[in-house]
């Protein structure tokens, strides 16, 4: 049993401590919002919080998170920044096919959550490590811009 | 070899599809009714699960319950095109509805329902959905109006004629009276269809042509609570992770599986059957998706290598240059370019290379599979129903309608999600059904893993073009010879009879064999390469990958040959197509192109170049402005787009497809190349397969020709231009001309 707290409840996982953050939430806690797309930390789709960090969930063990916050797509929305990312994100029409969606809002949070004016070249360098084929990345600027001025 | 079956002949223009007809009893009919049953728990707010009930069904397309939600049935995958919310908009448009309250799911699988009238099968593909759904759907909204006025004109006891709609509200305003599509649901649910409706005059639209309307699919593309296949979660499954072998063509011999099965959560280990369109292979199946890539990783399985391609890319293209170096067939023979080139007072000879490509869409491919005697069920960004349902058909030997299927969100697709032979589902009905064999009964979700996914085949295919202009003593273009070399993908596909006539493919000419310049003397052939085991397919924006790439960067190299300014010179050679035209002055316009580009920093060299294409009966050009670093590096700074797809149904969707199109192209113009060595794929992942990341993302501006001609397809025609555009821009900054793709790190060789 691995004990954390999953979107600000206390969770047990009955799976093993070397089972990848990511596969524990989608197949054990049923949380499918994060997203499987390279298993090596390189595309981003599985961006979750750890303690407030932006996290690849892929690469994460589920025994390096326990006794952490993990906080998941499905409860961004509780926090002032991610729901601000999620609003302006639909005030955009940011998504095409989605899949990276959960992860590319997740890390915007993240920056959101660290800094309220993030600067063009600040939103490059948390961006980055999120990769989306349907390249939505202009629309995400100017959501996070957008989401950056609601929170303001 | 079994393969799916085309209809005798096109049925565009042929009955719309608008009829009496429950969905619900076609969904008792097929064992579809199981899927509410076992969606029910796993739908959020949006699905199948709202079906219940006494909705007002008036045709396939649409419902309308009680609660006055509007409920699309789309025949056209979602895979981020946005064709849930353009087959939304032209029913809510005739049907007056409030867009507030519209919903959109997939359609089941149903040919004769639901085919695509621009090819006469279900399924998505040649950016056709709107344009082939143009009327159809206005025709669903617009009957589905007629039965609400017609039940509210029975209740209220007054003439139909004197009932508006509104946003979803009916109102006869004499006598004040109103009702919501709900109130009126079950009445309309009675009334006769009509025989005929009107459509609306263009200038009443309310929804079509509105700049912003909100996408159907963002709340819960921004939520988690979207479904992918990669989501699905059914009692008692078991998921699927295949080995495949290192080579195409190679089936397994030997498996050790030992390791595999004592990896906790694998509960078994099969051996599927593939064929020369499909892997064959070894998959693990556990409890949950680690386990069975961990059990997949365990597995040390040999391989019968007898029948495998074993080529590297090298060799493929050593091939491609001895077929370029004699005639091929032709493909369009205007004038005598021969003659033409040798009176030619200036040349330009060019060779291009175009390389393999995966789509790796983000969702890596992947699908689910439950098994009954007798019957299939099928859950899957479905991309190509009819293909689909009948080949999984063939395989079991069981009706085409006990194939039933769950069109879910493609979590991306450029394609690939509409395999020809239907590669990826019938590997996974296979390995559902070596498992049942197992005596495993639950159903079966296939995944493949990124590594499986790039190397999985049905690329984009490799070609060469070797190309020669001839110009006259006052520089106007006289001769354009134009060699290609590539596999077909059409050959051995129910296609072939359509799309490959007399030794052209239609689809690896396109572009080209239509070149809209003027050229006097044009003579385009084409070699089909034979016996190249590497599986190729459509790829977004499929022949215009490469043909416009050479077009358009041989067309630049002519004007700057002469002297001319590129855009003018264009502007000279196409004064018989105004669209093209259309779109070229609008994004000059736009890009400023007639001022000069503003100088970069200290060292730094800029450079702006200009494309136009027609893809998919829509027109598009692009200036693109970038950077030339000291270091020979460069960056894309701006790209200007100017689209003409006719009536623009949804603008804003319109520039999402230009936006993604661009991004999509840059991926492949800057980075991306599969390699193969020895018939084995260089790259695996991200890592090595690279596309643009959100850093190398330029800024856009689209622009769209106002139109009332029909509307026509986004998807793919945003994609042709950018990367001819990018390479002028770095000729005119360099002075390089970038004849191999990716272009890579060639400015600083």
């Amino acid at each position: 049993m691995i004990k954390l707290n999953l979107n600000g409840k206390d969770h047990e996982f009955d799976a093993p401590g070397d089972m990848p953050l990511l596969w524990a939430l989608r197949d054990v806690a049923g949380l499918t919002g994060t997203k499987y797309g390279c298993g090596m930390a390189l595309c981003g789709a599985c961006t979750v919080h750890v303690d407030g960090q932006p996290t690849h969930a892929c690469v994460t063990p589920l025994s390096a998170v326990a006794g952490k916050q993990v906080v998941t797509i499905e409860a961004i929305a509780a926090q002032p920044a991610g729901k601000a990312v999620q609003e302006a994100w639909r005030k955009l029409d940011v998504v095409q096919c989605g899949y990276c969606q959960s992860g590319q809002i997740m890390a915007a949070s993240a920056l959101l959550s660290a800094n309220r004016h993030p600067s063009d070249a600040d939103i490059d360098t948390a961006m980055s490590g999120n990769l989306c084929r349907c390249a939505t990345y202009v629309r995400i600027r100017a959501a996070i811009h957008e989401a950056a001025r609601s929170l303001a | 070899m079994a393969e799916l079956q085309l209809p005798n002949e096109t049925v565009a223009g042929e009955d719309s599809g608008i009829r009496n007809f429950s969905r619900r009893a076609f969904l008792r009919g097929t064992g579809g009714l199981a899927l509410g049953i076992y969606f029910a728990p796993l739908l959020g707010r949006r699905g199948l699960a709202e079906a219940a009930g006494d909705d007002f069904e008036p045709n396939a397309f649409l419902r309308i319950g009680s609660d006055g939600v509007v409920t699309v049935i789309a025949k056209h995958v979602e895979m981020g095109q946005g064709s849930y919310t353009g087959l939304a908009t032209l029913i809510a448009e005739e049907l007056d509805a409030d867009w507030r309250r519209m919903r959109v799911e997939g359609a089941p699988a149903n040919t004769a329902l639901y085919k695509n009238l621009a090819f006469g099968l279900q399924g998505t593909g040649g950016s056709s959905a709107i344009a082939n759904s143009f009327e159809q759907m206005r025709k669903a909204g617009a009957s589905a109006r007629a039965m609400l006025v017609a039940a509210a004109a029975e209740q209220w006891q007054v003439p139909a004629e004197q009932i508006g709609v509104r946003q979803g509200v009916v109102e006869h305003a004499a006598s004040g009276r109103r009702a919501g599509f709900g109130e009126l649901a079950e009445a309309a649910a009675r009334q006769p269809l009509p025989a005929d409706v009107r459509l609306k005059d263009p200038k009443d639209f309310r929804l079509i042509g509105q700049q912003k309307l909100p996408r159907t699919d963002s709340p819960d593309k921004t939520d988690g609570s979207a479904l992918f296949t990669q989501d699905i979660r059914l009692p008692d499954m078991l998921v699927a992770v295949p080995a495949h072998p290192p080579r195409f063509g190679a089936t397994p011999s030997k498996i050790e599986a030992s390791k595999a099965r004592a990896v906790p959560g694998v509960v078994a280990v099969v051996e599927y059957p593939g064929d020369e369109r499909r892997f064959a292979g070894v998959a693990v199946l556990a409890t949950n998706t680690w386990a069975a890539i961990r059990g997949r990783d365990a597995l040390q399985v040999e391989w019968d290598e007898s029948k495998a391609f074993r080529l590297g890319s090298a060799e493929i293209l050593a091939q491609y240059r001895e077929l370029a170096g004699q005639p091929g067939t032709v493909a369009r023979n205007d004038g005598d370019a021969g003659s033409a080139l040798e009176q030619a007072t200036r040349r330009i000879d060019a060779e291009f290379e175009f390389p393999y490509l995966a789509h790796a869409a983000m969702e890596p491919l992947n699908c689910v599979v439950r098994l009954d005697e007798g019957h299939c069920e099928i859950w899957n960004g479905e991309q190509w129903q009819s293909g689909d349902q009948q080949l999984v058909a063939q395989l079991l030997g069981i009706p085409v309608e006990a194939v039933s299927i769950t069109q879910l969100y493609a979590g991306g697709s450029f394609g690939r999600r509409a395999n020809p032979h239907s590669d990826y589902v019938l590997e996974a009905v296979s390995i559902a059904r070596a498992a049942r064999d197992q005596g495993v009964k639950g159903p079966v979700k296939m995944v493949w893993t990124r590594d499986n996914d790039t190397r999985g085949g049905y690329y984009r295919p490799l070609f060469l073009h070797r190309a020669s202009l001839g110009l006259d003593g006052e520089g106007r273009l006289m001769a354009w010879q134009h060699r290609l070399v590539g596999q077909s993908f059409m050959q051995g596909t129910p296609f072939e009879s359509v799309m490959l006539k007399d030794g052209i493919d239609k689809v690896a000419v396109e572009g080209i064999d239509n070149l809209a310049y003027a050229v006097p003397n044009l003579h385009v052939e084409l070699h089909l390469a034979q016996g190249i085991g590497v599986p190729t397919q459509w790829w977004r924006s499929v022949g215009h990958t490469h043909t416009a790439y050479a077009t358009e960067t041989l067309i630049d190299e002519a004007a700057v040959a002469t002297g001319k300014d590129p855009y003018q010179y264009r502007r000279a050679l196409l004064d018989k197509h105004p669209r093209h035209l259309g779109v070229l002055d609008l994004v000059a316009e736009k890009a400023g192109w007639s001022a000069a580009l503003p100088p970069g920093a200290q060292g730094e060299r800029r450079g702006r170049g200009i494309a136009v294409h027609e893809s998919f009966g829509s027109f598009v050009a692009q200036v693109v402005e970038v950077t030339v670093k000291p270091d020979h590096s460069y960056r894309v700074d701006r790209v200007v787009c100017a689209v003409d797809c006719g009536l623009a149904i949804n603008p804003d969707v319109i520039r999402a497809q230009m936006e993604g199109g661009i991004g999509f192209a840059l991926s492949a113009a800057m980075h991306s190349a599969i390699t193969l060595k020895d018939g084995m794929v260089e790259q695996s992942n991200f890592h090595d397969f690279q596309v643009i990341r959100f850093n190398e993302m330029p800024q856009v501006e689209v622009h769209i020709v106002p139109s009332a001609v029909a509307p026509t397809g986004v998807g793919e025609p945003g994609v042709p231009p950018l990367a001819p555009a990018l390479a002028n821009a770095l000729f005119a900054a360099s002075g390089k001309r970038i004849r191999r793709l990716p272009i890579g790190n060639q400015l600083q060789a």
